[in-house]
């Protein structure tokens, strides 16, 4: 099996503000990314030579075809749930690294606010046997994880909601400096501890939002990639590990980690050559799109050993300021998940760190960055691990 | 010999027909008029039935529709009564089915083979209704029939019976619904009805060492004339074999269907006949009848053929409406585009699954899982499972959570989300119901219960949830 790393460069890259864009439709959101992702590039239309589109709802490659008014190049729409848009980045690379393409477009959307009920509908994507409970949202998917934590390693209601409170204060601070994250105010660990309840134990501040949004990358060879610019990123490694429901068939499972997030890093890590994680990345944007799921990424990623991440979240490892920066640019928590968007956003954010340009939120020289996925629910998921660099 | 002593039919005398302004099929059907119902229609069969008859040796009346004028009282009392038996008899209403008829003939038939009755009188009649222009509106017509079952001087004996019980959500109406409704067309004949009919003929044919060319007259129910002579087809019978459905000239009758036919079968029949009935509504019963010399001293009904050859035509559509308290326009929400979750052919798939929460364990390493898989999810065994009955086994909980933001009624909130592990293998995720969320707590035991999770797309959808193990009394939620 050959590795991904070095071969394929991100040489643009273009995101829109996420949030209720009632006054746009998911062909506006393609267009505004895209454009932004040509400029950052340097580069004209006439040069995509194929294109990859991540979205969940019913948008196809035509779609996108005909808002850039592409010239009969292939498009392919690819769908992975929650880690739809890595996957629209990842099957471009691995056109790109086959020697097949020198340059693509990858790109993800989700046009959420349109379906005309809060919270995120999931009917339309999930091929149901029509036949299950009337649970829509996917709150109490993570909320069985948060009740089995407590249980598990024997920390109060109280200690957790605690630990919990400090993830989303903390994202909502990385928000508040990001002009294009949908909330992008400050909250306190008080509010998020008493925030209503939504599915116990996790509350209205435990959970990502709902929005819309866009987000673009412009890859090529890497042998090319210097044509293009001096400052590109590097594709280092990619996982990819979907569930086969071992954890509701099998009772093995514990219900405080996600097989899949640990697999998947396992084969983007072997690619990039990480032995140490948490030591060897700077930055990450992880699946929060509760804050459980947050504090259980940490775990599995190795980022802090089973079961302590209450302790390091209290010592602010993952802070901004800390030795990992997690979600710098606000996470799944203050950018809301529209799917098919949201792993492209995060690269967005990682290319901006390892290229220096995050503003307010920037790390001090950071060399190494992660994204990650998890889609579908704690018992069967699909995980996806993104390691991204510097050139050398 | 226990069999049928006497017969009677009633069609209605008002017909829609392709003189009536406004009706769109090129053929007519038998309507009831403004002052007509299931129970009228089913006094005028009784009444036919009982010509020559004592009432005094008739100890019970069963009243067989889909579309009794009650939901609750009886109406076998008012038939009873209108047909002027005598008060010390059982009655009871056999609702609820398209072979409610066929169900009550085979009720009476066990009481008289019990000896708790002499003589029974079955009647059935139905009037339904489909939403206005739909195909149900131009296939259902009005009718009833009615027979006298007892043990002497009858004019067919009935030699075998047999039934069989299938759940399937194919045609059906809701306790709210005002139309009969149904799945997809192609899907209800292929998993359903033609699964079904030819299975209680093949039984009942084993049953009496009969070929289907023994038979002289079968008389079988069908949704309408193409599935009708498509069965007729399937079963291997020549055409001189199908009695009449009477199609395109009272239409589909629905509980009173099969026993109509049977009734214009004997009409004919000679002495020796063999007759085939076989109904279908959430399976079949089939009965082998075989006509006897008495038939020749049946005399003075109406029958079936002089029912149909008197009509008067109603002047339009929209009286045709008026007299049903129809609205043009009404639907229901019938599927006309793809409809929003259960599925009723999806239920019915899985039904082993979803209504007996048969679970699987896999002969090789005897995992317990549910619901059940192909392939297992431990040792990868294929297909290699034993069913495994989970409903009356006890679980553990193992997480949970306690959701206000589902997709559910108010009152269905918070929906308790749960992990339980079953005593003696097996994790899945069902609802817990019957709690107080502050109850909840991991470890705790469960046992099983089913209930109806929702209703949507005018279906009832039923599944297991679990709920405390029921040793004490418990608190209600505020």
């Amino acid at each position: 099996m050959e590795s991904i790393k070095d071969k394929v460069a991100i040489i643009g890259m273009g995101c829109t503000k996420f949030g209720e864009n009632w006054d746009k439709s998911a062909e506006d959101m393609l267009l505004e990314a895209t454009l932004e992702a040509y400029e950052d590039a340097g580069i004209e239309q006439k040069e995509i030579q194929a294109a990859w589109l991540g979205t969940t709802r019913l948008i196809t490659g035509e779609n996108l075809a005909n808002v850039l008014k592409l010239d009969y190049i292939p498009v392919t729409r690819v769908e992975n749930l929650c880690a739809t848009a890595t996957e629209a980045l990842r099957n471009a690379c691995f056109a790109i690294a086959s020697g097949m393409y020198d340059i693509a477009l990858a790109i993800g959307v989700e046009k959420l606010k349109d379906q005309g009920i809060g919270g995120l509908d999931t009917s339309e994507i999930q091929p149901s046997s029509r036949t299950s409970y009337p649970l829509g949202a996917a709150a109490h998917f993570f909320a069985r994880m948060a009740t089995r934590y407590m249980h598990h390693y024997g920390y109060s209601y109280e200690e957790l909601k605690r630990t919990l409170a400090k993830i989303s204060v903390k994202n909502h601070h990385n928000g508040s400096l990001n002009p294009k994250a949908h909330f992008q105010r400050e909250i306190t660990e008080e509010q998020a501890m008493n925030a209503p309840i939504i599915s116990w134990p996790l509350g209205l501040f435990d959970a990502c939002g709902v929005s819309d949004g866009a987000a673009a990358a412009v890859l090529c060879r890497a042998d090319l990639a210097k044509k293009f610019r001096d400052n590109y990123v590097l594709v280092k490694g990619m996982g990819l590990a979907v569930g086969a429901r071992q954890g509701f068939l099998q009772p093995a499972y514990d219900f405080v980690h996600a097989e899949e997030t640990i697999r998947a890093s396992k084969q983007a890590f072997d690619m990039a050559g990480i032995k140490d994680p948490f030591n060897e990345i700077d930055c990450a944007e992880v699946h929060d799109c509760f804050s459980i799921t947050e504090l259980v990424i940490y775990e599995d990623l190795g980022f802090c050993p089973r079961g302590k991440g209450p302790e390091y979240v209290a010592e602010g490892t993952f802070e901004l300021d800390g030795k990992l920066a997690v979600n710098t640019d606000g996470g799944l928590k203050c950018f809301g998940h529209p799917l098919g968007a949201s792993g492209l956003r995060m690269v967005y954010e990682m290319y901006k760190q390892l290229q220096g340009k995050a503003g307010p939120r920037q790390r001090k020289n950071p060399t190494l960055a992660l994204t990650h996925n998890l889609g579908l629910n704690p018992g069967s998921a699909i995980g996806s691990v993104t390691v991204i660099g510097q050139r050398d | 010999m226990v069999g049928i002593i006497s017969y009677g039919a009633y069609i209605p005398i008002h017909r829609v027909t392709p003189e009536t302004e406004g009706w769109e099929a090129p053929y007519e059907k038998a309507t009831a008029h403004f002052d007509e119902d299931s129970i009228t229609m089913a006094v005028a069969a009784a009444i036919d039935c009982l010509r020559e008859s004592k009432r005094e040796d008739i100890d019970g009346l069963y009243f067989a529709s889909t579309t009794s004028p009650y939901k609750e009282k009886l109406a076998a009392t008012t038939v009873a009564t209108a047909a002027d038996l005598r008060s010390e008899i059982l009655t009871s209403d056999c609702t609820n089915s398209l072979r409610a008829g066929t169900t009550a003939v085979r009720m009476a038939l066990d009481a008289v083979k019990a000896g708790s009755a002499k003589q029974m009188l079955v009647t059935a009649a139905d009037c339904r209704m489909g939403y206005p222009r739909g195909t149900f509106d131009r296939n259902f017509g009005d009718g009833a029939a009615a027979l006298l079952i007892g043990e002497e001087n009858v004019i067919a004996t009935i030699e075998a019976t047999y039934s069989v019980s299938d759940e399937i959500l194919d045609v059906w109406r809701m306790d709210t619904n005002k139309y009969v409704h149904a799945w997809e067309d192609r899907w209800v004949a292929d998993m359903g009805y033609n699964r079904v009919v030819p299975l209680a003929a093949r039984e009942i044919l084993k049953k009496s060492n009969l070929t289907i060319a023994d038979i002289s007259k079968a008389v079988f129910y069908g949704q309408d004339q193409r599935k009708h002579a498509q069965m007729a087809k399937m079963l291997g019978l020549k055409p001189e074999q199908v009695q009449n459905p009477m199609f395109g000239t009272v239409g589909n009758t629905g509980a009173a269907f099969s026993l109509m036919m049977l009734v214009a079968a004997l009409e004919e029949a000679a002495a020796g006949d063999r007759i085939l009935c076989v109904s279908y509504g959430n399976g079949a019963d089939a009965f082998l009848l075989e006509v006897t010399d008495a038939i020749a001293a049946v005399k003075g009904r109406r029958t079936i053929k002089q029912n149909l050859g008197t009509k008067m035509v109603v002047g339009s559509y929209e009286k045709y409406l008026s007299y049903r308290h129809m609205s043009a326009g009404e639907d229901e929400g019938n599927y006309t585009s793809i409809p929003e979750w259960p599925s009723a052919s999806c239920i019915f798939r899985e039904r082993d699954a979803i209504y007996r929460l048969h679970g699987g364990k896999c002969n090789v390493c005897g995992t317990v899982q549910y619901p059940p898989q192909r392939i297992c999810t431990k040792c990868r065994s294929a297909d290699n499972f034993s069913s495994l009955r989970l409903s009356d086994k006890k679980a553990k909980l193992f997480t949970y959570s306690i959701d206000s933001i589902a997709e559910a009624p108010a009152y269905a909130l918070p929906l308790v989300d749960c992990i339980i592990d079953f005593e003696g293998g097996g994790r899945a995720n069902f609802m817990m119901t019957d709690v107080n969320p502050k109850d909840v707590k991991v470890g705790m035991t469960v046992e099983m219960s089913f209930r109806k999770i929702a209703t949507a797309g005018n279906i009832h959808n039923y599944a297991w949830k679990c709920v405390p193990f029921r040793g004490v009394s418990r608190e209600e939620t505020k």
